[in-house]
C-alpha cells in the first residue's frame, strides 16, 4: 500500500514536472518591423497589437496546444530597409525561429518573400512562414505570391473596390480628385482608382490624378487650391504619415467641405491633428473595424488594449488575426515544428476573426478575405477614440468577405 | 486669374515663413562666419514648446513665451557651448551645430514621441478671412504675414536706426575695433545668437500649426534655409527677404501648374513613343512641373552661384 502510495505521488509530481516543463515550450515568432527611425510610431504600434493579440487570444486562454505551449514575439528593428530586413531574417531563422511576421512597407514585404522562397527551398530542414500583416502590394498576391506567404491585410484592390463602392453609391459626387506619393503604392492606388470607378460609375470625372514627391512637400497648399479649383465632390488619396497630415489639412484649410478617402487618414497624431475639421469629411478603407464594436469580446478585447498601450491605437484590426490563426493551424498539425503542415493548414482556414469578423485564408493566393469596412471620423457614437483627441473612426459601409470572388494571377506551386 | 491671385498669396505665405528662419541665420551667420546647422532645429523646438504651452494656456501665451525660451537655450548654447568651441576654428563649431541639430531631433523624439502633435491654430484665428472663386483664405495666414511683416520692420529697424544696431553692424565687421572701444562684444554675440534662434522659434510657433509638428520638421526646412541665404548673399537682410520671396513663389507656382514635358516635347515637335512605359525615355516623358518642383530653389543657387557668387544682395565675395 505504502509502495503504491508514493508510486502514485511520483508519478503525481513527474506529471506536474512535465506539464510545467511543457507550458515553457515558446513558440517565438519573429516580428520585424522599424522600431526607431521616422517611421517607428508605425511598427511600435503593431508590435502593441501583437503582444496584446497573444496574450489575450492565445496565451491566457491556453489556447496554443491545449496550453503546452505559448508564443513569444520577439521584435526586430529594421529601420524600414529591405537590407536589413534580410539581416535581421537571417538572425532570426538562425535564431531558431519559424515564424516571420512583417507589414510596414511593402518594399520590405517584397524582398522578404523572395527570400523566404529561397530559404525553404535550400534548407527544407529549417522552412519558414512569411506573416504579412499590412504590406498591401497586390503583386504579393499575385504575380509574385508564392506558398509561404500568407497576407491578413485586405491589399490596397481590395481596399479601393470597398472604397469606390461607397462612392459609386453617393449620387452626390460627379468628379473626383486622385492625388498620392510618387512610388510604386502611389500609383498602385491612382490606377485602381480609375479601373474600379470607371467600371463602377462611368459618369464620374476624373478631375485631377497626380503624384507630388514623398516626403519633400513643405506645404501643400497650391495642390489643395488645385483640388478647390477642379470643383472635386470626393479626393482618394493613398498618402500616409506626414505627407497625410499634410494634405489632409491643407485641402481641408482651403475649404474643402466634401468627403476625403484614405487608406491611412487616422492614429498616429493623424485624427488628433485634423480634429474638428475632419469629422464628416475624412474617411479611411481598411479591415474590420473598432467602432462600432463587432460583439461584447471585440468590446472587451479593444478596452483592454487601451488600458495596456493607451498611448497608442489600435490602427490595424486584422493584426489581431495573425496569432489566433497561427495557433489553429499549429494544434491541427499537433506540433510547432512541421512548418509546411502547418503552412497547408492555415491555406484555406475560416476563422472567426475578433475585429473583421468571418475571415477566410483563401487557397488560391493566401489572401485574407474578412470584412472591410469604410469608416468615416466622427466624433460622437464613439466606443474608443484614437489619438486620445476625442475623434474616431466608425464603420459607415460594412463589406463582409470583401472581394471574395475578385481573381487573382497567382499560380501558386505547393512543395 | 482667380486662381493667380491665390497662389500669389500662399506664395507670399510660404515665403515670408522662410524669411523669418533665414533672417536669424544670416544675422549669425555674418557674425560667427559659420553656418549654423542647428537653426532649423530651433525652429522645431519653438513650435514643440509653444504646442506644449498651448495644452495649458492656450496659443496667445505659447506665441509671446516659446520664442523666449527658445532665445535664451540659444544664449546658453552660445555661451558655454559655442564660444568654447569657437577657438579651435571653424570647422569644430560646425561639426558642434551639427551635433546639436542631431541632439535636439532626439531629445524631441525622447520627449513627445514620434507622431504629428496636435497642435494647431486658435480658435479666434479659426475661420476664412475671404475666399477667391471658393478658394478660401484663412485668417491665420493673414495673421501669418502680418506677424511676419512685423518682425522685418522691427528688425530693419533695430539695425539701421539705433545704437544697438550700430554696434552690431560693427561688431559683425571689425570685432576687435569695437572691442577696443570699450564695447563687450562677445556679450553682442550671445545677444545677436540669442535673437537670431528666438527667431527661428517665432518661425515654428507660428508654422507649427499650418506645416504639422513632428520630428521631422526641421530635416525637411533645414536644407532649404540655407539654399535661401545662399541665394540673397550671406549676411543681407534685405538678400533673404527677396530670395526667401523667389522661393515661396517658385515653390507654389511650380505645384499649381501642371506644366507636363509630354506637353512641352510636343510643341518642339517630337511625337511621343507608341509604349512609353517601356521607353529609355520615359522618366523624360512623363515629368511634370509638381515633380521638379522642390529641386527649382537648388537650381536656382546653382545658377546664381555662377553667375553671382555673393549672391542676389551679398556685398562680401566670400
Amino acid at each position: 500500500m505504502n509502495k503504491f502510495k508514493s508510486l502514485l505521488v511520483g508519478a503525481v509530481v513527474a506529471g506536474l514536472a512535465a506539464t510545467s516543463a511543457m507550458a515553457q515550450e515558446k513558440v517565438r515568432i519573429a516580428f520585424i518591423d522599424p522600431l526607431s527611425g521616422p517611421f517607428a510610431s508605425t511598427g511600435n504600434q503593431g508590435l502593441s497589437i501583437y503582444r496584446h493579440a497573444v496574450d489575450e487570444l492565445v496565451n491566457k486562454k491556453g489556447a496554443l496546444l491545449n496550453g503546452a505551449a505559448e508564443f513569444e514575439i520577439v521584435p526586430f528593428d529594421n529601420k524600414i530597409s529591405a537590407k536589413e530586413s534580410l539581416i535581421q531574417l537571417q538572425v532570426a531563422i538562425d535564431q531558431g525561429i519559424r515564424f516571420i511576421a512583417q507589414g510596414a512597407s511593402s518594399g520590405v514585404a517584397n524582398a522578404l518573400t523572395d527570400a523566404i522562397k529561397k530559404h525553404n527551398k535550400r534548407n527544407p530542414d529549417s522552412q519558414v512562414i512569411f506573416l504579412n500583416h499590412s504590406a498591401v502590394d497586390p503583386a504579393l498576391t499575385n504575380d509574385k505570391c508564392n506558398f509561404w506567404h500568407f497576407r491578413f491585410d485586405a491589399n490596397a484592390d481590395i481596399k479601393m473596390d470597398a472604397l469606390t463602392d461607397d462612392i459609386a453609391g453617393n449620387e452626390d459626387i460627379k468628379k473626383v480628385y486622385i492625388i498620392g506619393q510618387d512610388y510604386s503604392f502611389g500609383k498602385a492606388v491612382a490606377a485602381a482608382a480609375t479601373r474600379f470607378l470607371g467600371e463602377k460609375r462611368p459618369d464620374i470625372e476624373i478631375v485631377g490624378n497626380e503624384l507630388h514627391p514623398i516626403g519633400k512637400v513643405k506645404d501643400f497648399t497650391p495642390y489643395a487650391r488645385k483640388v478647390i479649383a477642379s470643383e472635386a465632390d470626393a479626393v482618394i488619396t493613398g498618402n500616409w504619415g506626414g505627407d497625410m497630415v499634410g494634405l489632409g489639412k491643407a485641402i481641408m484649410g482651403a475649404g474643402f467641405t466634401k468627403p476625403i478617402y484614405t487608406y491611412y487618414g487616422a492614429t498616429s497624431g493623424i485624427t488628433a491633428n485634423f480634429g474638428d475639421q475632419g469629422d464628416g469629411i475624412v474617411k479611411l478603407a481598411g479591415a474590420g473595424q473598432v467602432n462600432p464594436p463587432l460583439s461584447a469580446d471585440a468590446e472587451a478585447f479593444t478596452a483592454s488594449y487601451y488600458e495596456k498601450f493607451p498611448e497608442l491605437d489600435l490602427g490595424q484590426p486584422q493584426m489581431a488575426n495573425v496569432a489566433p490563426m497561427l495557433a489553429a493551424a499549429i494544434n491541427e498539425v499537433g506540433n510547432a515544428d512541421d512548418v509546411k503542415a502547418i503552412a497547408y493548414a492555415l491555406e484555406g482556414m475560416e476563422h472567426d476573426g475578433i475585429l473583421t469578423g468571418k475571415t477566410v485564408m483563401r487557397e488560391s493566393d493566401h489572401q485574407a478575405i474578412q470584412t472591410v469596412t469604410v469608416q468615416g471620423q466622427a466624433s460622437e457614437g464613439l466606443t474608443f477614440d484614437y489619438d486620445n483627441s476625442g475623434h474616431g473612426m466608425i464603420a459607415e459601409t460594412v463589406v463582409e468577405l470583401a472581394s471574395a470572388d475578385e481573381p487573382t494571377t497567382c499560380k501558386m506551386k505547393r512543395p | 486669374m482667380a486662381l493667380f491671385l491665390v497662389n500669389i498669396l500662399d506664395g507670399l505665405v510660404t515665403g515670408l515663413l522662410l524669411f523669418m528662419l533665414c533672417s536669424g541665420l544670416t544675422l549669425i551667420f555674418s557674425m560667427m562666419g559659420v553656418l549654423n546647422f542647428a537653426h532649423a532645429s530651433f525652429y522645431m523646438l519653438g513650435a514643440y514648446f509653444a504646442y506644449q504651452i498651448s495644452t495649458i494656456t492656450g496659443f496667445w501665451l505659447g506665441l509671446l513665451v516659446a520664442p523666449v525660451i527658445v532665445g535664451v537655450f540659444g544664449a546658453l548654447i552660445e555661451r558655454y557651448g559655442l564660444r568654447r568651441v569657437h577657438k579651435y576654428g571653424h570647422v569644430p563649431e560646425l561639426i558642434f551645430t551639427f551635433g546639436l541639430a542631431l541632439l535636439i531631433e532626439e531629445v524631441i523624439q525622447f520627449f513627445w514621441g514620434k507622431s504629428q502633435m496636435a497642435y494647431s491654430e486658435p480658435e479666434a484665428l479659426n475661420f476664412a478671412a475671404f475666399a477667391i472663386a471658393g478658394n478660401s483664405f484663412p485668417a491665420y495666414k493673414v495673421f501669418m504675414i502680418f506677424v511676419a511683416m512685423g518682425l522685418f520692420l522691427t528688425l530693419l529697424y533695430i539695425l539701421t536706426k539705433t545704437r544697438i544696431g550700430m554696434t552690431i553692424q560693427a561688431a559683425l565687421s571689425y570685432p576687435e575695433t569695437v572691442q577696443n572701444l570699450g564695447h563687450n562684444v562677445p556679450l553682442v554675440f550671445m545677444g545677436v545668437f540669442g535673437v537670431g534662434t528666438a527667431m527661428a522659434g517665432l518661425a515654428g510657433v507660428i508654422a507649427g500649426p499650418v506645416l504639422g509638428t513632428f520630428p521631422g520638421m526641421a530635416v525637411q526646412l533645414g536644407s532649404i534655409v540655407f539654399v535661401t541665404i545662399v541665394i540673397g548673399g550671406l549676411g543681407s537682410l534685405w538678400g533673404a527677404l527677396v530670395a526667401s520671396l523667389i522661393i515661396g513663389w517658385l515653390q507654389t507656382f511650380a505645384a499649381a501648374y501642371n506644366v507636363a514635358m509630354e506637353d512641352i516635347l510636343t510643341f518642339f515637335g517630337f511625337t511621343k513613343p507608341e509604349n512609353i512605359w517601356d521607353h529609355p525615355l520615359q522618366d523624360l516623358w512623363t515629368l511634370t512641373l509638381p515633380q521638379i518642383g522642390p529641386i527649382l530653389p537648388y537650381l536656382l543657387m546653382v545658377f546664381v552661384l555662377v553667375l553671382r557668387p555673393q549672391g542676389l544682395m551679398g556685398k562680401r565675395e566670400t
